[in-house]
C-alpha cells in the first residue's frame, strides 16, 4: 500500500486499518434499501387490508398463501440485514470507547440475527399451520 | 495545539439549523425507532405463532391510546425514512445534489410523510385503529 509508510510502527503491529468491508457494507445497505420500498409497503398495506385482527387466525389464513409467506420471508432478511447494517453504522459513528463500541456492534449483531429467526420461524409456522382444523 | 478547550469542527453548539442537517438526523433517529419498532414486530409474530393468548393481550395494549400513538409514531417513522431513504439512493446514483433540489427534494419528503400518514390512519381509523 502506498500509505503504508505513513503509518507508525505500533500502527502496523495492530492493524488496525481498513477492514475492507467498506464496499460490500455500503452495497448490501442500498440493495436492500431498494427491495424494502415494494416489500416494506406491501407489509403494510398487508397489515392495513388483512393483518390488524384481533383473532390469530386471520393471520394463519394470510400467512397460508406461499405468496404472501415467501415476500414476509424476503421482507424479514432485507429488514434485518438493512437495520443490522444502518446500526452499526451509528454505534461506530459515535462510540469510541472501545468496550462500549464492541458490546454494542455484537449485541446489534445478536439481535438481529435473533429476531430475523424468530420471525421467520413464526412465518414457517403460521404457514404450516392447519387453520381449516381450527374454522 | 496543547489548548483542548478550543472548539472543534463543526461548531455544533453555534451552527444555525438547516433542513438539511435536521432531515440527515432525522434519518438515523426514524432508522433508530423503527428497529425498535422490529421489537413489537418479531413479538407479535411469535404470539401469533405460539401464544394466541397474549396476541389477544397485544392487541388490546395496540388498541389503546398509548398502543395508538406509538403506532401512529412508527407509521410517521416509516414513511419518513422511506421517503428519504429513496432521496439518499438518487444522491447515490449521482442525482439531486445541487442546493436548490435538496431542498426541494427535502420538503417533498416532509410533505409526503404528513401526506402518507395522514392517508393511512384516515384508512385505518374506520376499523378502529386496528
Amino acid at each position: 500500500m502506498a500509505s503504508s509508510h505513513l503509518r507508525t510502527e505500533l500502527g502496523k503491529v495492530k492493524g488496525l486499518g481498513a477492514s475492507r468491508h467498506a464496499v460490500s457494507h455500503w452495497w448490501l445497505q442500498r440493495v436492500t434499501a431498494l427491495a424494502l420500498v415494494p416489500l416494506s409497503l406491501w407489509f403494510l398495506a398487508s397489515l392495513l387490508t388483512a393483518l390488524l385482527s384481533p383473532d390469530f387466525n386471520h393471520a394463519a389464513a394470510w400467512f397460508a398463501s406461499p405468496v404472501h409467506a415467501i415476500l414476509m420471508a424476503l421482507f424479514l432478511v432485507a429488514v434485518f440485514v438493512h437495520a443490522k447494517l444502518g446500526v452499526q453504522v451509528i454505534i461506530e459513528d459515535y462510540l469510541h470507547q472501545p468496550v462500549m463500541k464492541y458490546t454494542l456492534l455484537l449485541l446489534n449483531t445478536f439481535i438481529c440475527w435473533i429476531f430475523a429467526g424468530i420471525c421467520i420461524l413464526a412465518v414457517l409456522k403460521l404457514h404450516m399451520l392447519d387453520i381449516s382444523a381450527g374454522i | 495545539m496543547s489548548d483542548s478547550s478550543r472548539p472543534l469542527s463543526p461548531h455544533l453548539g453555534i451552527y444555525r439549523w438547516q433542513i438539511s442537517m435536521v432531515l440527515s438526523i432525522l434519518h438515523r433517529i426514524t432508522g433508530l425507532a423503527l428497529f425498535a419498532g422490529t421489537a413489537l414486530m418479531m413479538i407479535w409474530l411469535w404470539s401469533a405463532a405460539y401464544a394466541p393468548a397474549f396476541y389477544v393481550t397485544l392487541h388490546s395494549g395496540l388498541a389503546s391510546t398509548l398502543g395508538k400513538l406509538c403506532l401512529f409514531g412508527w407509521t410517521l417513522a416509516f414513511y419518513y425514512h422511506l421517503g428519504n431513504g429513496i432521496r439518499h439512493l438518487f444522491w447515490d446514483i449521482g442525482k439531486g445534489f445541487s442546493l436548490p433540489v435538496m431542498t426541494r427534494s427535502g420538503w417533498a419528503v416532509i410533505i409526503f410523510t404528513l401526506l402518507m400518514t395522514a392517508a393511512t390512519w384516515g384508512y385505518a381509523m374506520p376499523m378502529g385503529g386496528q
